[in-house]
């Protein structure tokens, strides 16, 4: 085989399969980091996935995971395996810009608890991942860096805030991503790039080292290809953090185990009302309506539910997230961090902070600092905040009360397939209304998946199931979605993803 | 004096309502919400970290030994505790904040409806005033700037320096309710109670309130009514450090606001300056166009909610409160309400007490701290505490008088020495040469000598004016510098000149 060839054929392998190969010495975490590196060199210059690359560190350090293993230690079932890291995550030494301009240069001095477990279990970083700036966006056309395109069609989105995650993964540069979940933004990219991501129980994933969009809101998690790559990322990352506070100081569910084990006989699902039907693209339906029919056919009971207050997420979530965006973006003022602007000794510390939020910040950013912060002041916060958190309530309740009724719930994770590029910069409602059906798992604090459902008829796109559980509940996701995929497999002879085309 | 009289005339037209915030540090080990050192001091920005220094992605966690600290200040303070309370972020922009908002509590405070008892020694004698306690809550402290040329100020300043090793120092903040009915008192409550507040803190160990280095920092409020009329408008008085400071603000601010009002002119809510040199306040910024904090719930923090076992087994550890104590001093001292206050005023009472508690008897134990040493705070314009002197070294120099080693006179010498910083009891003794000559020869040759020098004294004595003796007893002290004993010379004198007294 030459090189090329093991090359093309290692980029195209599950997590799983790269981990079980390294730890049996069959192939080397340096062949297989060098292999995703040089795919990364080949394609990214049309896909623009990635924000920085260090490939001589990512190397130096799969030596290193290669003389453990070597030595005889495994660390993780994902020793050896390359990853790419969301830009949002704080790595010591390395650039993490959040997608932002006003971050251009900082180097982070720690890493997020998240990179440090990734570390300890051998995985090895190759870089990080494009994204909407801050987070904000679901088409990675707000990064202050330029758009991440999708693999599946260069001229369309690949879903954002993650966009640089889910793209790196569907056009093979790395075979897991971690991806962060604010309102949808591990999901929806996801969805619109035929791949797998996952949004774990709020506080199931550590934040500490997660540049803060919304506290109350912000999930890490991971991102892949298939159901079980997905579910041993997850392992990895889970657990309870004291440097995180809101971190659940409980066991992580076994979602590995969950995965292996995939079946939905006897079990209820439950699907959203309120989530289908009117601004669903045709090919998203009938591709989610496929997907009920096989999982009725592998046995489970498939019954609607009604959640009355879903049709408020969307505005309560534009109310919560933007106040506490406004508060976790304030320390970007130019003082200790990133660029200053006007420091020239005749301008007061006002007016350089003010200058350099100015030209740091994008529109969106802009736009959600000011709406957060007029959501905020005295006089309207209890109209808008205070209104907007009661909407939460309301919103968790319906899933209590669903989950009283069924073990899982289920809809479309996008409303449409993946967008032209551009189409939607003009109009933030609309770039809005793509996260409609995700963003009551992040108001509610539960957890959620996409996985790919099939390309819908008229634009040979990918659509995104979604299955969502209650908190602490995350092993159902897995249950669930691994016997739907291997359904999918079965009628497709593979992956969805195996049928993107090539780059 | 004219200002007495000038604030009598205030008194006599207007009700003063006085009101407090105070800040004080915790003495935690580490700060409020990272495991930085929480030391005062050291190099600018070696006691930081992600967290303290507000990096993007860091995150607070709460320091269980501060919410603990702030329940048990709570619980001395009378306070109810909140069972579930959460942390608010106060939002706004400025250099010495890491975070550009700071973390504290608003509506939901730990501790609330609290009061403390202050003694004040009015014309009718000790009266005790009861403060009511709005609320005691948690926050952490901001970085501190220095500002380079100019005045010191931010404003004209060429640059600034931050020293972040003060950010998330744990503090916490004690609200008054509004206090009125202390009338002309007004000002001496204010510092009572501040006084009381520092006194809670340190028998509670939950701070060793620095007051010198800023550890306790008062904001005053003042406000004057006419009889029947409705409150006035108050004024805050920022960052007011020492207790002489809050009696001297309260004062010149009820002087201010009563020619205002007479001038027939409306008093504005705003903050003021306190200035020490003058002692009087000057206008900051205008409350009416005041910041809005645009406080919200802390979503990076877990509400705190102390159970009622914990609550309970803090109030187990509760010491003795300081006015139980007085009264419990005063009753075994045998000493009046007054001379107890006075010695409160004075700062006298811990000291006493330690004093005592080394073995020295009561009555010396308080002459000593009332007398020569209150004098020299006095002269020196600083605190009884900060004196050179130790509860160990009167217990050396009790000794040494017990002994017939020192005289009470040689003593107040031997503490002349060690208060200007000449060094221990024994090293003032030895440098200056202190001690009691008991020498029998020694002295009768003193003896001899001054009877040579005043032959006629001599005879007066042998003939019976034995009052002349102490002509020869004086020149006697006089030539051994006063470390003679007065009265063995003066046995010795008659014993050599062969009279009985
Ligand atoms: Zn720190």
């Amino acid at each position: 085989m030459s090189d090329a060839s093991l090359n093309s054929d290692l980029v195209r392998q599950s997590a799983a399969t790269l981990a079980t190969a390294i730890a049996r010495g069959e192939v080397s975490s340096e062949q297989v980091t060098q292999a995703h590196l040089d795919r990364i060199t080949e394609v990214d210059g049309q896909v623009h996935a990635f924000l920085f690359v260090d490939p001589e560190a990512s190397l130096a350090r799969a030596r290193e995971v290669d003389a453990q293993i070597s030595s005889g230690v495994i660390a993780s079932p994902l020793a050896g395996v390359p990853i790419a890291l969301k830009d949002l995550l704080a790595t010591r030494g390395v650039p993490t810009t959040c997608g932002s301009k006003i971050l251009e240069g900082w180097i982070p001095p720690y890493n997020a608890t998240i990179v440090e477990r990734l570390e300890a279990a051998g995985v090895v970083s190759l870089g990080k991942t494009n994204m909407d700036e801050f987070a904000m966006g679901s088409s990675t056309e707000n990064s202050g860096y330029g758009p991440t395109h999708n693999p599946w069609d260069l001229e369309r989105i690949p879903g954002g805030s993650g966009g640089g995650s889910a793209a790196a993964i569907a056009s093979f540069e790395a075979p897991l991503a971690i991806g962060t979940d604010t309102g949808g933004s591990i999901r929806q990219p996801a969805a619109v790039t035929g791949t797998v991501g996952v949004k774990p129980t709020y506080g199931g994933v550590s934040r500490y080292g997660i540049v803060a969009l919304a506290s109350s809101l912000d999930q890490a998690g991971p991102c892949a290809r298939s159901v079980m790559d997905t579910a041993l990322l997850h392992s990895v990352i889970a657990g309870h953090d004291p440097r995180d506070s809101t971190s659940i100081n409980a066991p992580v569910p076994d979602v590995i185990a969950a995965a292996k084990s995939g079946d939905v006989r006897g079990m209820k699902i439950g699907v959203i009302k309120q989530l289908q039907g009117e601004g669903f693209q045709s090919g998203v339906i009938s591709q989610f309506n496929a997907s009920l029919e096989i999982l009725a056919g592998l046995g489970a009971e498939i019954v609607e539910v009604s959640c009355d207050h879903f049709q408020y997420a969307l505005g309560a979530y534009y109310l919560i997230l933007p106040s506490e965006a406004s508060s976790n973006l304030a320390r970007f003022d130019g003082m200790r961090f990133g660029i200053r602007v006007g420091d020239d000794g005749q301008h007061s510390v006002e007016q350089v902070m003010s200058a350099t939020r100015e030209a740091g910040f994008g529109a969106e950013v802009k736009r959600r600092i000011m709406l957060g912060t007029y959501a905020l002041s005295s006089g309207y916060y209890d109209a808008y905040y205070g209104q907007a958190q009661k909407i939460r309530t309301l919103i968790t309740r319906d899933f209590e009360a669903a989950f009283a009724q069924v073990d899982v719930l289920v809809s479309p994770t996008a409303p449409t397939t993946a967008f032209k590029l551009g189409a939607k910069v003009d109009d933030p409602l609309a770039m809005y209304l793509n996260d409609i059906a995700t963003i009551p798992v992040n108001l509610a604090g539960n957890c959620a998946m996409s996985l790919p459902a099939g390309l819908a008829p008229e634009d040979g796109l990918p659509v995104g199931f979604q299955i969502i559980a209650p908190a602490m509940a995350d092993d159902r996701l897995y249950k669930v979605g691994s016997a739907l995929e291997a359904a999918l497999v079965d009628k497709w002879g593979g992956l969805l993803i195996d049928k993107v085309p090539s780059l | 004096m004219t200002t007495t009289s000038a604030f009598d005339g205030v008194i006599e037209e207007f009700d003063p309502i006085i009101g407090l915030e105070t800040h004080i540090e915790l003495g935690t080990n580490s700060k409020m919400f990272c495991s930085c050192s929480a030391e005062f001091g050291g190099d600018p920005n070696t006691h930081v970290c992600p967290v303290c220094l507000g990096l993007p992605g860091s995150m607070p966690v709460v320091n269980r030994a501060a919410v603990e600290s702030t329940i048990r200040m709570g619980l001395a303070l009378n306070s109810s505790i909140a069972s579930w309370c959460r942390f608010a972020r106060k939002n706004y922009f400025y250099p010495d904040m890491p975070k550009d908002y700071q973390i504290s509590q608003y509506d939901e405070p730990l501790c609330f409806n609290g009061y403390l008892d202050v003694t004040v020694v009015t014309d009718d004698g000790p009266q005790i005033f009861r403060v009511e306690i709005e609320r005691v809550h948690m926050e952490e402290d901001t970085g501190k700037l220095t500002h380079g040329g100019g005045a010191g100020r931010i404003h004209g300043a060429t640059h600034s320096l931050v020293d972040f090793n003060r950010a998330g120092i744990p503090l916490i903040e004690v609200v008054t309710k509004p206090i009125t009915g202390t009338g002309r008192y007004a000002p001496e409550v204010a510092k009572a109670y501040v006084a009381e507040l520092r006194d809670l803190m340190r028998a509670l160990g939950v701070s060793d309130v620095r007051m010198e280095e800023g550890s306790l920092r008062c904001d005053v409020n003042v406000s004057l009514s006419r009889e029947g009329e409705p409150w006035g408008t108050r004024t805050e008085t920022k960052n007011v450090n020492s207790l002489r400071s809050v009696e001297r603000a309260v004062r010149s601010e009820m002087l201010r606001q009563a020619d205002q009002l007479r001038a027939g002119e409306r008093i504005i809510q705003e903050t003021r300056h306190f200035h020490e040199e003058t002692g009087d306040t000057t206008s900051g910024r205008s409350k009416e166009e005041a910041e809005d904090y645009r406080y919200f719930p802390e979503p990076d923090l877990v509400p705190v909610a102390p159970s009622a076992e914990w609550i309970d087994q803090l109030r187990t550890t509760l010491p003795e409160v300081p006015s139980v104590r007085r009264a419990r001093l005063r009753d075994s001292w045998g000493i009046s309400d007054f001379e107890m206050q006075s010695l409160v005023n004075a700062g006298a009472l811990d000291l006493i007490e330690a004093t005592i508690n080394a073995g020295v008897n009561e009555q010396a134990a308080r002459k000593w701290w009332t007398g020569e040493f209150s004098r020299t705070a006095k002269e020196r314009d600083c605190e009884l505490e900060d004196l050179s002197v130790t509860p160990a070294d009167i217990l050396e120099v009790e000794n040494l008088i017990a002994s017939g080693d020192l005289t009470d006179k040689i003593a107040r010498t031997v503490f002349e020495g060690v208060l200007a910083g000449e060094g221990s009891v024994t090293a003032v003794i030895d440098a200056r040469g202190l001690k009691v000559v008991s020498d029998d020869a020694a002295l009768l040759a003193a003896i001899e000598q001054a009877l040579a020098e005043q032959p006629d004294v001599a005879e007066k004595i042998k003939s019976g004016k034995i009052q002349a003796a102490g002509a020869i007893v004086g020149a006697v002290m006089k030539s051994t510098k006063g470390q003679a004993d007065a009265a063995k010379v003066r046995a010795l004198l008659f014993e050599q000149l062969g009279v009985t007294e």
